[in-house]
C-alpha cells in the first residue's frame, strides 16, 4: 500500500524524524492561509503517489502567501504526468505546503527489503534528489549498504557508520545517526516495506532533516495498522481494480482486448503470456480465487466486461480441489442470470478433476460458449475470436 | 526414489482442528500421508480424525515421534507457527498459508538460519511424493510416479505443468512449490541441490516467475553443478512493472525481475527455457532426448 508525502512525514515526526513543518491543503485560499501562517519561503507540493512530481511542474517554491495562493492555483485540479503516471497523468487534489529549507547538502536515504540477503537493508547516497535506480546502474561505489539484522535491529555503530559515509562531520554525524535510527523504527514498525528521503537534506542550520519522504506498507500486515490502512487514497486506484478487491478478486486492469479469468496467480499470468505469445494483448489480469463459483465468476464478468476495449473473454481454470463441474455450473448459473449480460465470445478451459463433465455441460448450455481444450488451443481461440 | 517426503515421513498438522486443517489433513490421510498427530492449542486430549491432538508441536513430537510439520494456522499467527516448529526440531515445516507479514517471516529466516530444520513455503501449495506421501493442498490426483522433478513458486500453474509432464508419459519424482512471498524457506537453488542428489530424479522443472533474482541465482548454481537437464517457465513476461501480480513477491521493481532477464540468465546457463506455458512437457521430452 502506498500513502502521500504528507502522510508519510505526519508518521514520521511521531517517530522523531525531522521533517519541515508544514499542512495540507485543498483550496488555494487554504494554502494561502498556511503560507501566511508559516511566513518567508515557502513549498507547494502536489500530492498523488507518483514520483517525478518536480519536473512536471507540481512542486513550486515561492516567496510570499500571494504567490503561494497562485501556485495552490495552478497546481491543485492539475492533471500532473510524470514518468510514473502514464500519459493520461492523476488529478491533483490535495497540496502540502511546507516551510522552505536552507539546503547545504543533498543525501538519499533509503531502507527496504534486500530480498537475496532476506535482510532489511539501509542504503545512503551523496548522489541525494537523483533517481536512485540509475545512480545503482551508473555509480554503484556510490551507494553504501548496511544489512540489517532482524534479531538486534540497526544498532547505532551500524547509523553512524552510515552518517560518516555520507562525508558528514562534527554533530551533524550525531543528528545523522539519530535520523537513521528514528526512520528504522518508523520503518519496523509499521511493517512498511519501502521508507526512502530523497533529498536527504543538512541545513544551513546544521540540521538533518527529510525534505522528502516515500513510504509503503505491507498489505499483508495491515490488518495490524488500522490506522495507516485509513490513508489508503481510492482516488489514487484504479476503480475496476478497487471493486474487484472488495469482492475478493485480484484484478489488475492492461491495455490489451483479451479479457482474462483464471484461478491462480501463477497460472493467471502465464495464460496472459501465452495470449502475447498467440498474436493478442491481455486487457487484465484476473485471479479468481480457489472457488471459482457462481458469485465469484458474476463479479468478474462485470469488472471485466466495464472495460469496453475487451472483444472476448478467456476463462481458464485448473481444477484441483475445485471441481470443473462445480466450476462449469457457476459459469452457467453467471451467465443465464440477470445480473450480468455478455455481448463479447467467451471461450472457456477446464482442466482437471471432472474436466470432461464440465465441458459436457458448458457444450449442453443454452449458451454460445468455445470450449477450448487446452492451454494453446484456448489461446488461439480466444485470440482469434477478439480479432 | 524421492525428496523430503515419503512413506516414512510422519507428519503432524499444526492448525489440525480449523476448516482449512481438517479438510487438506482428511485428503492426506486419503492418499495414505502418513499424518501422526495434530495440535491446536487449548485442545490437546482430544481425538481428531482419529489422531491424537496436542496442545504444542513439542508434545506432539514427543509423543508422536512427528518429523514433519503442515502449517494451516491463519496469517497472523502462522509466523509464530513456524517458530514453534523450529523450537521443535522438527526436520521439515511445510506452511500453507498466505499472506503472513514480511516483518514476520524475516524473523522466522533469521531463527531458521541457526537451525537445521527445513522450511517450505509460505504461501505455498506444498510437497507431493506421488504414490507415497502429499503434504499440502495440492490435487494428488493429477500427479503419477516418475523420475522428473518439479519446482515451483506457483500453485495452479504447477498443476498445469503436472498435467503436461503427465499427458507427454513422465511421471514425478517430488514436486515441491517453495511459494510466491518474497521471503521463502528453501529457494529454487535449495530445492535444486537436493535433486541433484536424488539417483531417481533424471530431470527438474523449474517453474519461476517475476520479481526477485532466485532464478537468476538458480541458473548459476546450475551451470556450476548441475548434472541433469533442466525445463524453465517464468511467468510474467507481459507483466506491467511496479504492480504487484497476485503473489506478494511477484513484482518488478526497479527494472529489476523482470521475465526477460530471467530468461536470459536461465539459456545462458543451458536450461531449456519453455516460450510458451502450454510446452513445458514436451519441451522436458527434448531435453531428455525422447
Amino acid at each position: 500500500m502506498k500513502i502521500h508525502e504528507y502522510q508519510a512525514k505526519e508518521l514520521l515526526r511521531q517517530y522523531g524524524v525531522l521533517v519541515p513543518e508544514g499542512k495540507v491543503a485543498e483550496t488555494p485560499e487554504e494554502v494561502e492561509q498556511i503560507a501566511r501562517e508559516l511566513g518567508g519561503v515557502v513549498v507547494v507540493k502536489a500530492q498523488i503517489h507518483a514520483g517525478g512530481r518536480g519536473k512536471g511542474g507540481g512542486v513550486k517554491v515561492v516567496k510570499s502567501p500571494e504567490e503561494a495562493r497562485a501556485a495552490g492555483e495552478a497546481i491543485l485540479g492539475m492533471q500532473l504526468v510524470t514518468h510514473q503516471t502514464g500519459p493520461e497523468g492523476q488529478k491533483v487534489k490535495k497540496v502540502w505546503v511546507e516551510k522552505g529549507s536552507n539546503i547545504a547538502k543533498e543525501f538519499y536515504a533509503g531502507l527496504t527489503l534486500d530480498r537475496e540477503k532476506v535482510r532489511d537493508t539501509f542504503m545512503v547516497s551523496t548522489e541525494g534528489g537523483m533517481e536512485i535506480e540509475k545512480v545503482a546502474a551508473e555509480t554503484p561505489d556510490k551507494i553504501v549498504k548496511a544489512a540489517i539484522d532482524p534479531a538486534f535491529g540497526l544498532q547505532p555503530f551500524e547509523a553512524t557508520r552510515l552518517a560518516f559515509a555520507l562525508g558528514l562531520e562534527g554533530k551533524a554525524v550525531r543528528k545523522a545517526a539519530s535520523f537513521f535510527m528514528s526512520l528504522y523504527k518508523a520503518y519496523t514498525e509499521s511493517d512498511a516495506t519501502l521508507a526512502e528521503i530523497n533529498p536527504l537534506v543538512l541545513t544551513e542550520e546544521g540540521d538533518i532533516i527529510a525534505v522528502d519522504a516515500k513510504m509503503n506498507f505491507d498489505d499483508n500486515a495491515m490488518y495490524r495498522h488500522k490506522d495507516i490502512a485509513a490513508w489508503r487514497d481510492l482516488d489514487e486506484e484504479d476503480a475496476a481494480e478497487v471493486e474487484a478487491s472488495e469482492f475478493d478478486l485480484n484484478f489488475i486492469k492492461l491495455d490489451g482486448s483479451v479479457g482474462c479469468m483464471v484461478n491462480g496467480a501463477g497460472l493467471a499470468m502465464a495464460t496472459m503470456d501465452i495470449i502475447k505469445f498467440s498474436g493478442g494483448d491481455p486487457a487484465n489480469f484476473l485471479d479468481v480465487g480457489g472457488t471459482a463459483n457462481a458469485e465469484s465468476v458474476r463479479n468478474a464478468f462485470r469488472i471485466i466486461l466495464k472495460d469496453t476495449n475487451v472483444k472476448a473473454v478467456l476463462i481458464n481454470i485448473f481444477g484441483g480441489i475445485v471441481r470443473c463441474d462445480r466450476v462449469a455450473q457457476g459459469i452457467i448459473d453467471a451467465l443465464t442470470g440477470d445480473e450480468v449480460s455478455v455481448n463479447v465470445p467467451v471461450v472457456v478451459r477446464l482442466e482437471g478433476t471432472n474436466a470432461e463433465q464440465a465441458s459436457e455441460m458448458l457444450n449442453n448450455a443454452p449458451l454460445e460458449f468455445i470450449v477450448a481444450t487446452d492451454l494453446k488451443d484456448a489461446a488461439e481461440k480466444v485470440v482469434a475470436a477478439a480479432k | 526414489m524421492s525428496i523430503l517426503v515419503n512413506k516414512d515421513t510422519r507428519v503432524v498438522v499444526q492448525g489440525f482442528t480449523g476448516s482449512e486443517g481438517s479438510f487438506h489433513a482428511a485428503q492426506m490421510i486419503e492418499y495414505g500421508t502418513n499424518v501422526v498427530s495434530g495440535v491446536t492449542p487449548g485442545k490437546g486430549g482430544t481425538m481428531h480424525l482419529k489422531r491424537p491432538v496436542f496442545n504444542s508441536v513439542a508434545e506432539a513430537v514427543e509423543e508422536t515421534g512427528a518429523n514433519c510439520s503442515v502449517i494451516f494456522v491463519p496469517p497472523p499467527f502462522a509466523g509464530d507457527g513456524i517458530m514453534e516448529a523450529i523450537d521443535a526440531e522438527i526436520d521439515l515445516v511445510i506452511c500453507i498459508t498466505e499472506g503472513i507479514p514480511a516483518a514476520e517471516m524475516l524473523k522466522v529466516h533469521r531463527k531458521l538460519e541457526l537451525s537445521k530444520t527445513r522450511l517450505v513455503g509460505p504461501n505455498c501449495p506444498g510437497v507431493i511424493t506421488p504414490g507415497e506421501a502429499k503434504v499440502g493442498i495440492m490435487p494428488a490426483f493429477i500427479h503419477k510416479p516418475g523420475t522428473i522433478g518439479l519446482i515451483s513458486r506457483s500453485g495452479t500453474l504447477t498443476y498445469e505443468a503436472v498435467h503436461q509432464l503427465v499427458a507427454a508419459g513422465l511421471g514425478q519424482s517430488t514436486a515441491i512449490g517453495i511459494g510466491g512471498d518474497p521471503i521463502i524457506g528453501t529457494n529454487f537453488t535449495d530445492a535444486l541441490k537436493l535433486f541433484n542428489a536424488d539417483p531417481d530424479t533424471e530431470g527438474v522443472v523449474l517453474i519461476g516467475e517475476i520479481g526477485g533474482n532466485a532464478e537468476e541465482m538458480a541458473a548459476a548454481y546450475i551451470q556450476e553443478h548441475f548434472r541433469k537437464p533442466v525445463v524453465s517457465f517464468i511467468a510474467g513476461a507481459t507483466a506491467p512493472p511496479g504492480r504487484r501480480m497476485g503473489h506478494a513477491g511477484a513484482i518488478i521493481s526497479g527494472g529489476k525481475g523482470t521475465a526477460a532477464d530471467k530468461k536470459e540468465a536461465l539459456k545462458n546457463a543451458g536450461i531449456f527455457v519453455s516460450e510458451t506455458p502450454a510446452l513445458i512437457g514436451q519441451t522436458m521430452l527434448e531435453a531428455l532426448g525422447r
